[in-house]
């Protein structure tokens, strides 16, 4: 094991993908002579050379088709897109060209592709540059949706996705990037669909992915001081969702929170939890709380920006709640 | 237009009505407040009166039948209504709603109705007994499942989840208080009794109290010399006043809580948060053994009444309890109770509160004892009372400074007649 952050896991993943498969290539806005704008793509342009890492103009729709050709015609592009802020404006080439090719060819054309970039709020940066829109990319059948929020799940995931014959939306964190943690040396690949508890309990069940999961179990070491032993569960992939593992987690504890940033009408967790109460009914003593992002463009100003992201207190006064003690 | 005859409520923890009698057979003619039926309900036996006038067209429940609050008993109508219709959509009528419907006509009814000025206590416990009626228990899946799983009764679990929701600790608690597996005895060896209304209420009642309700207990010998010459003096002076100990006991009670009111209080819920509700009157119940059960006649506003009116109250209060004709007002709304089985010869005991109460008072017999003063054995006469409070509202402290103050009240009893 080294210790390193999401973004040198990520940055790693990358160049080994690119080294063990000469079809993969990177493209996207500032991913070559300016080295990523989160400096996820350092030193790829000096390793593989302007044609596998490739500078485009500011114009989404254009290098997302690009890409969505590319893998038509068998290579295995890596889309960067700065934020998946600006992957709305390529919404058109996402669901209509990438998550329909293999279905409308009669699987005979593949569509082996990964988009990626950060999403999520970071600080203040208002209404437009906040977005969480992974459960409007999981609504969509043929995309699949990976968010992992370790370094060692980043890297073991981003393998996976490069390798998949399928679109697949790679959403990662701005505010992930620098997080720290233990990656293994050897190689390893960790399949899209598999979720991982974090941390085992056995009072309640708290589902976070994403940037999300830190806050979470956060939230999970205060509980235990007072004597509540949460389970933190992680899907990692919020389609496929790892369904069985959520089912598992929940039937021991009989009480479930789920946290998520994005907004919470038509949320990942309205998925999560319309699953759960039929898989879980018999099992639950509390009706499912969700805490979730507020459902309001996201306000640039710092306490309001404060005030509509899920916070610690929220995750602990739903943990209560679905234990009786409010 | 026919009207129907239901089971009505007639008091806040009824269930359930067992048809005594008809008054009137099928065919007679009634009028609007005539005594229809009697009805036994879990504290008395209660006549049932008609709110419509016409013509008893049906009777649907004979008499020794025990029907669920809500249920269509009877049909009044006119002589030669066709009655088709209404009797074949009766299947579908929703138990609980129907309660002491208004006749037709606008005519004064005679059912009861819950008082709403009890608050939300009082109404809590009402929609809880609601839902048992609709047959509906409000229960997350958790719990129920392992209700079944454990062979836990649910009628005997107190829900603590908002809105009375059994949830998993409840079940879990009536799991740490049950007994031993029971030992399996052949059929021979016992007779299975159907509980009575008033059985099955104390049953139930005893239990919500003492599983959820934290108890403890208080004691102190309290010489009552003094208060037995006050007694028979007052019973042999011209114009005297014959009392029993408990009424002396209740007016005792009454000047201690009014002396001490921290005691006069409920632990319970308003507005969805837990509150201490301290009551500006002092209503005391005193709790009637019966052969089959007991029953407690409240003494409203023993801060108002001296001596004589609460002697005068409580005999017929108890008389009637004894009758088992009290009104379901005359035995609810307590703030405080007492019970006393000194005439038992118990020696002392401690009793369960009745929630939302805080305490009970338990009185024992009235004894002659040894006691040490000043290094000289005396014999003096004395009772025993035990209080049982209610820890979420009171603790150690205010309870044994109730009991000295009552205590003082007894040994000096003069304070019984002026005060």
């Amino acid at each position: 094991m080294t210790e390193m952050t999401y973004r040198e896991a990520l940055n790693q993943a990358l160049r080994e993908e690119m080294e063990r498969d000469d079809r993969v290539f990177l493209m996207g806005e500032e991913v070559g002579i300016y080295q990523g704008a989160y400096k996820v793509s350092k030193g790829l342009l000096q390793r593989f050379g302007p044609m596998r890492v490739v500078d485009t103009p500011i114009t989404e729709p254009a290098f997302v088709g690009v890409g969505i050709g590319a893998a038509m015609v068998g290579l295995r592009p890596v889309i960067e897109v700065m934020t998946f802020n600006f992957a709305i404006l390529a919404l058109d080439q996402i669901i209509n060209h990438a998550a329909k090719i293999r279905f409308m060819s009669g699987g005979q054309v593949a569509v082996p592709l990964v988009i990626r970039g950060p999403g999520g709020g970071a600080h203040q940066l208002a209404a437009q540059h906040s977005h969480s829109l992974e459960s409007l990319f999981a609504h969509v059948p043929g995309l699949k949706v990976v968010m992992p929020a370790t370094p060692k799940d980043v890297k073991g995931l981003f393998k996976a996705a490069v390798r998949d014959d399928n679109p697949i939306i790679f959403i990662e964190g701005e505010l992930l990037y620098p997080v720290r943690g233990q990656v293994p040396e050897e190689e390893y690949v960790i399949p899209i669909g598999k979720g991982e508890v974090k941390r085992p309990g056995k009072d309640v069940t708290i589902i976070a992915y994403s940037k999300m999961l830190h806050l979470v179990m956060a939230v999970a070491d205060d509980l235990s001081k007072e004597g509540i032993e949460a389970e933190v569960v992680d899907p990692r992939t919020i389609r496929p969702l790892d369904i069985d593992l959520l089912v598992g987690s929940v039937r021991k504890t009989g009480r479930c929170v789920i946290v998520e940033e994005g907004w919470r009408f038509c949320g990942v967790g309205s998925e999560i939890s319309a699953i759960l109460y039929g898989r879980c009914f018999d099992d639950l003593d509390a009706p499912i709380e969700r805490v979730t992002g507020l459902d309001v463009p996201m306000p640039y100003a710092r306490n309001l920006e404060k005030s509509v992201v899920p916070s610690k207190e929220r995750v602990v006064q739903a943990v209560r709640k679905t234990l009786y003690m409010e | 237009m026919a009207s129907k005859v239901v089971m009505p409520r007639l008091s806040d923890t009824m269930e359930e009505g067992v048809l005594i009698r008809w008054y009137k057979q099928e065919g007679e003619a009634v009028e609007a407040g005539d005594s229809l039926a009697e009805v036994e309900t879990d504290k008395a036996v209660m006549d049932l009166q008609a709110f419509a006038s016409g013509v008893l067209r049906k009777i649907l429940i004979q008499a020794g039948e025990a029907v669920p609050v809500g249920t269509v008993i009877g049909v009044i109508g006119a002589p030669k209504e066709d009655l088709t219709t209404l009797l074949e959509h009766m299947v579908s009528v929703e138990g609980a709603a129907v309660v002491a419907r208004p006749a037709e006509d606008g005519e004064k009814t005679g059912g009861r109705t819950f008082d709403a000025e009890k608050g939300a206590a009082m109404e809590a416990m009402v929609e809880e007994e609601a839902a048992r009626e609709r047959g509906r228990l409000k229960i997350s899946p958790l719990a129920r499942r392992l209700a079944e799983e454990k062979g836990v009764d649910l009628t005997l679990v107190r829900g603590t989840g908002p809105g009375g929701r059994v949830v998993e600790r409840d079940v879990e608690a009536v799991l740490a208080t049950a007994g031993p597996a029971r030992v399996e005895v052949s059929a021979e060896e016992y007779e299975d009794q159907p509980l009575s209304q008033m059985r099955k209420a104390i049953a139930r009642n005893v239990s919500q109290s003492k599983a959820p309700v934290p108890h403890f207990y208080v004691s102190r010998a309290i010489a009552v010399g003094r208060l037995l010459d006050l007694k028979s003096q007052l019973e042999t002076v011209p114009g005297g006043l014959k009392v029993t100990i408990t009424d002396l006991l209740v007016k005792a009670a009454a000047l201690a809580l009014g002396q001490y009111p921290r005691l006069n209080v409920s632990y319970l819920e308003a507005e969805g948060k837990p509150v201490i509700r301290h009551y500006r009157r002092i209503h005391i119940g005193v709790a009637v053994g019966l052969e089959d059960g007991l029953i407690t006649p409240v003494i409203r506003n023993c801060q108002a009444k001296d001596l004589r009116a609460i002697a005068g109250e409580s005999r017929a209060l108890i008389d009637r309890a004894r009758k088992r004709a009290l009104l379901p007002e005359e035995y609810t709304g307590a703030t405080f109770s007492l019970s006393n089985l000194g005439m038992l010869g118990v020696e002392s005991f401690s009793a369960i509160i009745v929630p939302p109460q805080a305490a009970v008072l338990a009185v024992g017999a009235i004894r002659e004892v040894p006691v040490a003063e000043g290094g000289q054995v005396t014999v003096r006469k004395e009772l025993t009372a035990t209080l049982s409070c209610d820890h979420r509202a009171v603790d150690g402290l205010q309870a044994g400074q109730w009991l000295d103050v009552f205590t003082k009240i007894l040994e000096n009893p003069a304070g019984l007649l002026v005060q």
